[in-house]
């Protein structure tokens, strides 16, 4: 490896391989954005970028040379030879896709060799260097992989399936057609019954959340707080629990449910699925129970309140921000939970939102319809995540491992 | 004279704080024993069973009364129709019994020899039946003025029926069938290679994808809370939207990523992700990395972030370089977090059902041990070799959690 420790090898190979990341991006992007034809030629690509790198860089000591180069790349992209091949596609998304090709190649292989002199590099150089294309790599990677699919889900349920098999790439909506875009949602909502499913979720959701830190809350203060024999144990077959597989249970359930009836009703459901959760949530709080000062609540004991009146006068006023994060999560979980609704519930008056969506999974029923359906399911989870998102981070980690 | 030493043993202060400590504890130890231990043993009960879907309902006497004839009629001549019959083709039914109260103003002409009548009180004994027996009573009676006044027909008080089926849940008949159904042929071999590629690769997986994203994000920039919530996305989502979303972009027909990469010349022609040998097996463990690295991603950065900068200071001074830094420093101190991550994951990636039977329904050479419990309890409705897979489901995770309290309590002290 030692070879390539000099400026005039490391800056050409990570520019090479950084116009053909780049090149993939743009043409995937634009690809997406437009369903024109594009695509990446690679050793094009490759060719580009290591000649780019050295000009774009300035390591020839030119000021101002990377304006240069980044005019002849965005005259070269426009060209048959450029890195990225085009079929026929209008001029001005070649335009687009030509002029930012160039401008994000210089701007951030300037950032990437910004420490890389063209003579022998030293070790903190060259894995600066490798570290900062790395990085860089992966910002692109990590942010496509996780918005291509919700990409896809939010746009191929505003087109109709017509468009969708004519050019499966073409994600363009027309603007023109206002409100028809929403045609599928508007036909979920008054011909599919999504409002009931929506209201039965959000209902079953709360209640799973309240009934969850009814059972947890005293749980947790029990075993993080009160000494008693098979306290260590209890603490640690809590996490036992959590590892049985739903499906090895949902099969006795459904079983027991056929039996008295409580199959196919919403308190079945309310009756489960608190159980699910009901050991996360005393993992989480007990975790955060302990973290809290014992001299409070022994003031409060020493005052004269009873244990119960200090879990509820003490503790629990300070333990707020964790209950929000354990609600939130409790949310999550049942607000997504699939597969005991999927075997416990056959009428469709009592579908959660789930449920309504794999009944949305025929080949009756249009495309765009079960990508609605999974739009209207997202998004109230994403909103409420992204607004607590500090609580939901913080949950996640501090009750389940230390450190 | 006084004893002086210290108390021993537990005093009534600490009996005091022990009971309460249980009382607070017992309406999740009531609800935890009734929806998780209950079933774990109801399901090795199960597994010894002949169980099929269809014996899920018990077999019963099914009735229908009508009154049929002149009823509507003074002094008409009418007769009361009981159609009874078992309501199971292979199951019989014994001591039938069935009671009912007629209506005020009928009066009974000819009583057939089963029943009896005291007064209003209809009781007949139909004995043993055999399964799918059907049987019609036919009581002719005389319509009077106060049957015609009341206006209470006949099927207003419904019959009670009485019948004893043994019920297949219940009985003593237990069998070995369904062990042996499980274990024979080359199927059960398959099914364990794919629940261990699923979940080793899908562990490691999205460990290794979680470090390298928490690596980017572990400086502090403008945007790194946004980045960290977006890269949280596919753990927050649903599971089947986006199980379904990766279905439709992978479709082999209309999907967009088979056009991009016939497109870009990658291949001649379109590809069926979850549909082909061995292919749909990688496909699923790719979405279960995608879907999961977002939680050791989470823990990684948590630990990351509290580790002490100073000694990064210390090591740059004595010349380390960062790759260096990254072996040496911060992954003895990552170690801990990952080895406990690896655990926990390769637990319920184990466990996990839900991601295999949306995307391919465990066709195509994906069917894990999870996705079989569904498919032999609920495709081919043999609820007793569903029971029996759970069991062997069971007996894994036993063997894991057992090495994993062994493990996990010198590492982190859970």
């Amino acid at each position: 490896m030692g070879f390539l420790r000099f400026g005039y090898i490391t800056a050409p190979v990570l520019g090479a391989l950084w116009m053909v990341v780049l090149s993939v991006t743009i043409s995937v992007a634009m690809s997406f954005a437009t369903g024109d034809p594009f695509r990446p030629s690679l050793w094009l690509s490759l060719c580009w970028g290591a000649a780019a790198a050295i000009g774009a860089a300035g390591l020839m000591g030119q000021k101002g040379a990377h304006w240069g180069v980044m005019l002849a790349l965005i005259g070269v992209t426009l060209t048959p030879y450029g890195p990225i091949e085009r079929g026929e596609t209008g001029m001005f998304a070649a335009t687009v896709a030509a002029v930012s090709l160039g401008a994000i190649f210089v701007w951030s292989v300037r950032k990437i060799l910004h420490d890389t002199p063209m003579g022998a590099l030293t070790r903190h150089e060259f894995e600066g260097a490798i570290i900062r294309f790395l990085t860089g790599f992966g910002y692109i990677f990590f942010t496509a992989i996780v918005l291509i699919p919700f990409y896809v889900m939010v746009m191929t349920s505003l087109k109709n399936q017509g468009e969708l098999m004519q050019n499966p790439l073409d994600f363009s909506i027309d603007l023109s057609k206002g409100a028809d875009l929403f045609r599928s949602y508007d036909e979920l909502f008054t011909q599919f019954n999504f409002g009931t499913y929506m209201f039965n979720s959000f209902f079953i959701s709360v209640l799973t959340v309240f009934i969850t830190l009814a059972f947890a809350i005293p749980g947790a203060y029990a075993v993080a707080r009160l000494r008693f024999a098979g306290q260590a144990a209890f603490s640690r077959s809590i996490l036992l629990i959590y590892m049985v597989p739903m499906i090895v249970l949902a099969l006795p359930i459904y079983i027991a449910f056929s039996m008295t009836g409580l199959r196919n009703s919403f308190w079945g459901i309310v009756m489960i699925y608190p159980v699910t959760t009901i050991p996360v949530a005393l993992y989480m709080l007990q975790g955060y129970f302990r973290g809290l000062p014992a001299e409070v609540e022994e003031a409060g004991l020493m005052d004269g309140l009873s244990r119960l009146a200090v879990i509820w006068k003490i503790t629990l006023p300070l333990s707020l921000p964790a209950l929000a994060s354990v609600s939130l999560y409790v949310f999550m979980i049942a607000w997504n939970e699939f597969l005991l609704a999927f075997m416990l519930l056959d009428d469709p008056s009592k579908f959660t939102l789930t449920r309504g969506i794999a009944s949305l999974n025929s080949s009756e029923i249009p495309r765009q319809h079960l990508m609605a359906g999974s739009v209207v399911a997202t998004v109230p989870i994403m909103a409420l995540f992204l607004g607590l998102e500090r609580f939901m981070t913080k949950g996640l980690t501090a009750g389940s491992v230390k450190g | 004279m006084a004893d002086l030493g210290p108390p021993i043993g537990t005093g009534p202060l600490g009996k005091r704080e022990a009971r309460l400590a249980w009382g607070l504890l017992l309406p999740t130890i009531t609800a935890v024993a009734l929806v998780v231990v209950l079933p774990l043993l109801a399901i090795f009960w199960i597994s010894f069973k002949p169980v099929e879907l269809g014996d899920l309902r018990a077999p019963e006497v099914v009735l229908r009364e009508d009154i049929r004839g002149d009823a509507d009629v003074l002094n008409g001549e009418a007769a009361l129709r009981y159609r009874l019959r078992n309501s199971s083709q292979d199951q019989p039914i014994t001591g039938v019994t069935f009671t009912d109260t007629l209506p005020e103003g009928l009066t009974v002409t000819d009583l057939d020899p089963r029943c009896t009548l005291s007064d209003r009180a209809l009781a007949c004994n139909f004995g043993d039946w055999d399964p799918g027996t059907r049987e019609t009573l036919t009581i002719p009676v005389t319509v009077g003025q106060a049957y015609l006044d009341a206006k209470v027909r006949p099927q207003d008080s419904p019959a009670v029926t009485t019948g004893t089926a043994s019920n297949i849940l219940t009985n003593a008949t237990f069998t070995l069938d369904n062990f042996k159904r499980v274990f024979s042929g080359d199927e059960f071999l398959e099914v364990l290679w794919v629940t261990l590629f699923y979940t080793v690769f899908g562990t490691i997986g999205a460990l290794l994808v979680g470090l390298f994203a928490a690596l980017l994000l572990n400086k502090s920039f403008k945007g790194q809370g946004i980045l960290r919530g977006l890269y949280l996305f596919p753990y927050v989502a649903p599971i089947i939207a986006v199980a379904f979303a990766w279905l439709i972009l992978f479709d082999p027909f209309s999907g967009s990523a088979n056009a991009l990469l016939v497109q870009m010349g990658v291949t001649p022609e379109a590809i069926n992700f979850f549909g082909e040998r061995p292919l749909a097996l990688i496909m699923v463990t790719v979405f279960e990395i995608w879907r999961y690295f977002p939680l050791s991603f989470l823990f990684i950065l948590a630990r990351m972030q509290s580790i002490d900068t100073d000694m990064y200071e210390a090591a740059d001074m004595d010349g380390a370089s960062p790759f260096q830094q990254f072996w040496y420093l911060s992954m003895p101190q990552l170690l801990g977090i990952l080895s406990v991550l690896f655990l926990l994951r390769f637990i319920w990636t184990f466990n996990k059902f839900d991601d295999i039977f949306l995307l391919t329904g465990g066709n195509a050479g994906t069917r894990t041990l999870t996705v079989n419990v569904y498919e032999q309890a609920f495709a081919v409705s043999n609820i007793g070799a569903g029971a029996a897979v759970a069991v062997v489901i069971f007996a894994c995770l036993l063997t894991f959690s057992l090495f994993f309290l062994k493990y996990i309590s010198r590492e982190e002290g859970l």
